[in-house]
């Protein structure tokens, strides 16, 4: 009715060849013979993966600018638009000679993500005014206790690209590729 | 001095031929374990176990520890005898059946032969069916044992299933014995060494037997007594740890032992086809060698045709099993019977 492509179902009954059953059955068995030497649709995990879309979100990160300087000020946006309430944080000052460490005078002095808590939904890096938190394309691994799933901020930060360049590079990934990412942002 | 009279020599080769055979059938039980989920995999286009050990060859041993560590469950209402003679018996009875069996040509070792076979008997067949038939018995103890609704349904269906295929088994037979004249199973063997194999003078008669040797193993299409889906898991369901494993195991020695049975009756045992192989020149105990691993080689390759069965066909639903054993295969059977005999009656052999 709507197209031409519909078939009538074959609704002849059984000739005495095929009441047998067992000339279908030879065919039936030659179909799951034949699949033996097919390729096989499974990817050995971990030593092959599979290719994550770019905007994966995965365990955070948290940032620091080009000259080493933790960006997170520890204002509390994550936290609050966490749906899940798994970052917590305190908040410390600045002191005279730590200017190469910190960006502004608030900063982070315990920052922690529950991981079992976290639904990884990527709010508290739409909410960060500072550029400082990010979800990274890493998947969370498991752990033995459930103590082990609450990541310090020691956990989360990114390598200094001043003293470990190659290991800030790696952590980047493709964020340090796409300029477009990067915002100046006070 | 009666004592020196007895032939201690004998005794002792008996008893290791009795050990290395029943090594042999766990061996392969075991590795069957592995080859069903290797197959299964393959068929369905993935890859089995592959991570304990290379291509995971060590995954029958992780599974056979796995059962170990468990924990011993006994129901408090089951009655606890009945509970550990069901898996018990499902195991002796698995490997009893492989007494009779040739398994080569003799070996001759310290100046004495050695036959390949523990007993060689006068009733080889028949030895063979009595003990499958109280293979029943383990399944039916298991599922009375359980105290359970669903066991119980899934052993009577288990125990007819069984009792029905066994007899068109028995008739198939018939006709085979009367070409062979002799239930010896040493006799069998020379038959088709001499004559050719029997699979070409009873196609429909090795035919029924393979279809009645699926179904006595209790395997797919036949396999509504451990229907996974139909009956939870059907009369094994109680059974944790090494009891479950032993009834796991004796399905697969029941496989092997089929294939191993079904090789020596119609496809020569261990004779290697097209070739005159005595006259090679090579040592007899050579040649008993090459015969085994001719004889392991059909028998695996009828148990890769089970596993092949399996994941290809669904499940026969109970009544159609019935009809399928009284009413088609023990007329078939009967009709070989009555054709062969026509046959020898007019060619007067």
């Amino acid at each position: 009715m709507l197209t031409q492509r519909a078939q009538p179902v074959d609704r002849r009954p059984m000739n005495w060849v095929e009441k047998l059953y067992l000339w279908n059955i030879l065919k039936g068995m030659a179909i799951t013979f034949s699949h033996l030497f097919r390729r096989k649709a499974t990817i050995k995990y971990p030593e092959e993966t599979r290719p994550l879309p770019a905007v994966f979100r995965g365990l955070h990160v948290l940032n620091r600018d080009e000259q080493g300087r933790e960006r997170c000020t520890a204002c509390g946006l994550c936290a609050l638009a966490c749906p899940a309430e798994a970052i917590t944080m305190e908040a410390a000052e600045r002191q005279p000679g730590e200017e190469h460490l910190y960006r502004e005078e608030k900063y982070a002095a315990k920052y922690e993500v529950n991981m079992l808590r976290c639904i990884f939904c990527g709010l508290c890096e739409e909410a960060c005014p500072k550029d400082a938190v990010y979800l990274s394309k890493t998947i969370a691994p498991s752990n033995y206790s459930r103590k082990g799933f609450i990541y310090k901020k020691e956990d989360l930060l990114i390598p200094n690209p001043i003293t470990e360049p190659e290991a800030y590079q790696k952590a980047l990934g493709e964020r340090g590729m796409n300029s477009n990412q990067t915002r100046q942002k006070e | 001095m009666y004592l020196l009279a007895i032939d201690w020599w004998l005794i002792l080769e008996k008893f290791i031929l009795v050990g290395a055979v029943v090594t042999l059938c766990l061996f392969v039980a075991m590795y069957s374990t592995y080859a069903e989920r290797k197959i299964a995999a393959f068929m369905q286009d993935r890859i089995g176990p592959n991570r304990a050990g290379p291509w995971g060859i060590l995954q029958p041993l992780a599974d056979g520890g796995k059962l170990f560590f468990k924990e011993e469950i006994i129901p408090l209402a089951s009655s606890r005898f009945l509970f550990i003679l069901g898996p018990a018996l499902a195991m002796i009875t698995a490997t009893l059946t492989s007494a009779v069996i040739p398994w080569s040509t003799p070996l001759y070792l310290f100046g004495r032969e050695v036959h390949m076979q523990v007993a060689d008997i006068d009733i080889g067949i028949l030895y063979i069916f009595g003990i499958v038939s109280l293979g029943v018995y383990g399944i039916m103890i298991g599922g009375w044992a359980s105290n359970n609704k669903f066991s119980l349904i899934a052993s009577i269906r288990g125990a007819s299933q069984m009792i029905s295929y066994e007899l068109a088994m028995g008739l198939a037979l018939i006709a085979l014995l009367f070409m062979t004249g002799s239930l010896k199973m040493s006799v069998i063997v020379q038959n088709q060494i001499e004559n050719g194999w029997h699979v070409i003078y009873q196609p429909l008669g090795f035919l029924l037997f393979f279809i009645c040797a699926l179904a006595e193993c209790n395997r797919t299409p036949f396999d509504l007594p451990e229907a996974e889906n139909e009956l939870n898991f059907g009369y094994h369901q109680e059974y944790s740890s090494m009891k479950l494993g032993f009834y796991l195991f004796a399905e697969y020695i029941n496989m092997f032992i089929s294939g191993v049975v079904m090789a020596t009756l119609f496809f020569g045992g261990y004779d290697i086809p097209f070739v005159e192989e005595a006259g090679w020149g090579l040592h007899p105990n050579w040649l008993s060698v090459i015969g085994f691993v001719v004889l392991l080689a059909k028998s695996f390759f009828f148990v890769f045709v089970f596993i092949w069965i399996r994941w290809t066909i669904p499940r026969f639903r109970y009544d159609q099993l019935m009809n399928l054993g009284w009413k088609k295969l023990i007329p078939l059977a009967i009709l070989n019977m009555i054709v062969t005999a026509v046959v020898i009656l007019l060619l007067n052999k």
